[in-house]
This record gives C-alpha cells, structure tokens and sequence, in this order.
C-alpha cells in the first residue's frame, strides 16, 4: 500500500456493537491517478507522483499541464509523492481506498487551521499571570531573558506571533471503516485542517506494539 | 455534508420512533451483566430531545421512591433496543426542564386530546 491525497468531509461519530461511541473523521480518499513513477534507477529511490481533485485546465500553469500530459492523468488539483518499498506501478493506473482496510494504522497530514496572530497563553500554554487581585499580568508573556549579559534575547524564545496553518502529522489513527463505493476512509478521532482541506494518508510510520 | 450523512445512515436507527417531548416512553435498555446480556425497562417522560444525526439524545424523566431521577439516552444507540411510546403529553414547549422543581400533581403533563370526539 502507498498511500492517497484525500479531503476532509468533516466529523461524527458512530456507534460500537456494545453501544460505546467512538468519534470519527470522515476523509474523501482518492481515486487518485499515478501521475509519475520514480526509480532508483532514475531518481534513486522508489515512490509515485499522485494527483486528485480536478481545476479548471485554464488554472494550470502551462509547464505543469506538460507534465500531466505526459501520463495522460487530466486536470489534476494537487499532486504530491508518496514512498513505497516493494511492488509494482505504472503512471495511469488510478489507486483507491481499497488499500486500507479497517483496523489498521494509518498517519494523516494536513495544513492546521490558521489562528492568525496569537499571544504567548494561546501559542505555547504559558500559564499566564493572576486574572485577579490587583494583578496586570494576565496574559502576557513575562521577562523575556536576563539583562546586560547576554543583553539579547535567546534564540528560539517562545513569543507571541502567527499560529497554525502548518503542517501537521496526526500518527496512528484507527481506520473504523472503508466505504469503497463512495471512495470514503472512516478513521478515529480529529484529523488536522478544516472541512474541505486537503489531507495525506499513508500508513503508520511507526505503529504502536499490538496491545 | 452529503458523504457524512452516507457514513451515518449505516448507524441510524431503523424504525424511528416518533415522539416529543411530554410524551411518556419505555425505553428498553440492554445491560451486560458479567457475561449475560438482558434488558432493563425505563419507563418516564421526555423532557428533552437535542442534536441532530447519529449524536441526538432524548432525556427521561421518571419518579422513582420520590426521587426524581433522568437518564439521557442516544437516540441511535445499539444498546437502546426499543422505545415504545406509552402516551402522548401535551405540552407547549420544547424542553421541560421545568418539571425538575415541581412535585405531586403539578410534576404531570397532561395527556394530548385526542381529535374531535365523533359525536
């Protein structure tokens, strides 16, 4: 299995035979085309060039629609790599959900909501000061370093400024459920970026010990 | 939103149970005992119905040893196997949270009038 470009659809929850919830997110995984193959022999190592989702063939930038041209793959929206260890592809061929299977463990990534500007509390957890008693320090960020020496603040200083809108990795989620009529991947618990965005999955990197 | 309604429509309730708050219901409750399985009755009234798809509850209400006690039940829950409506109540709101402080007769919801009588 290699993995798929999906989009979120948005979160719910559905019920185990013994009645405990268990909450989901619902991914619309795939199908996605083999835009490209890449060869040790070539590239030096083995992975595929995946495309999904469709644009208007005027959105594309000429020297890209080149380049879908070559394996015929048609407007694709994003393409991104995935790596592979063993088996067998060829630019065309179409993959689908049908390459997970419920029970397994699967990594997703995704581009975080943005948050814009963010103080210190919002950004890193800082406690903040007394909401009370005379206090003015409620949700500032405090001394910053020391004085004349080193008479600059250190670097990677945890400070306010622009939150989320990054790449995030949720590891290990559950597969719950594939609905392969619908193309959709059913996994347990948030998957990070709002509803519509654009999500990787591939399988878990580096899965818990079955427990 | 059209793809998550699909994902739920595996879990809804098949025989959808048509009742309002006011109305008195037994709700039949699957409870594991160790490992035998059997089911428990609750019987009282709605006081509230929230949410929408899988994740909708009711509340009911009963007097139990003169104790008020509530359960909150998903609608959709496997382990609800049935609800039955005993009796319809008529009511002229939507939750009936205000039942909580009353006692005795005033704890009642009257029972809905039937249509026109035939004479």
């Amino acid at each position: 299995m290699v993995g798929l470009i999906g989009k979120k659809v948005g979160m719910t929850q559905v019920f185990e035979k013994n009645g405990r919830v268990v909450p989901v997110t619902v991914i619309e995984a795939g199908p996605c085309k083999i835009v490209q193959v890449r060869t040790p022999e070539k590239d030096g190592y083995n992975a595929v060039q995946l495309g999904f989702g469709s644009r208007p063939a005027k959105r594309i930038p000429k020297p890209e629609m080149g380049h879908l041209k070559k394996s015929d793959a048609g407007t694709l929206r994003v393409l991104r790599e995935f790596r592979f260890d063993d088996g067998a592809f060829e630019a065309g061929q179409t993959l689908d959900v049908t390459q997970f299977e419920a029970g397994q463990r699967v990594d997703v990534v995704g581009t975080s909501i943005g948050k814009g500007f963010q103080g210190v509390v919002k950004r890193h957890k800082f406690h903040g000061g007394d909401e009370a008693h005379g206090c003015k320090t409620k949700r500032m960020p405090g001394s910053v370093g020391a004085s004349a020496y080193p008479n600059r603040v250190i670097k990677g200083k945890r400070l306010p400024g622009r939150m989320g809108g990054e790449r995030v990795t949720a590891k290990n989620l559950l597969v719950v459920g594939v609905d392969a009529e619908n193309s959709l991947l059913i996994v347990r618990g948030a998957v990070p970026g709002a509803e519509n965005g654009f999500v990787l999955v591939r399988k878990a990197v580096a899965p818990r010990r079955a427990s | 939103m059209e793809l998550l309604k699909k994902v739920e429509a595996k879990h809804l309730r098949e025989a959808e149970v048509a009742f309002r708050p006011g109305d008195t219901v037994k709700v039949h409750v699957k409870v594991v005992e160790g490992e035998k399985e059997r089911t428990q009755l609750f019987q009282g009234t709605v006081i509230n119905r929230r949410g929408s798809g899988l994740g909708a509850t009711f509340t009911v209400r009963k007097i139990s040893g003169g104790i008020g006690v509530e359960r909150i039940f998903p609608l959709h829950s496997p382990s609800v196997s049935k609800i039955e409506l005993v009796k319809e109540g008529q009511v002229s709101r939507a939750k009936l949270f205000y039942l909580r402080g009353k006692k005795g007769k005033a704890a009642k919801v009257a029972e809905k009038r039937r249509e026109g009588p035939s004479s």
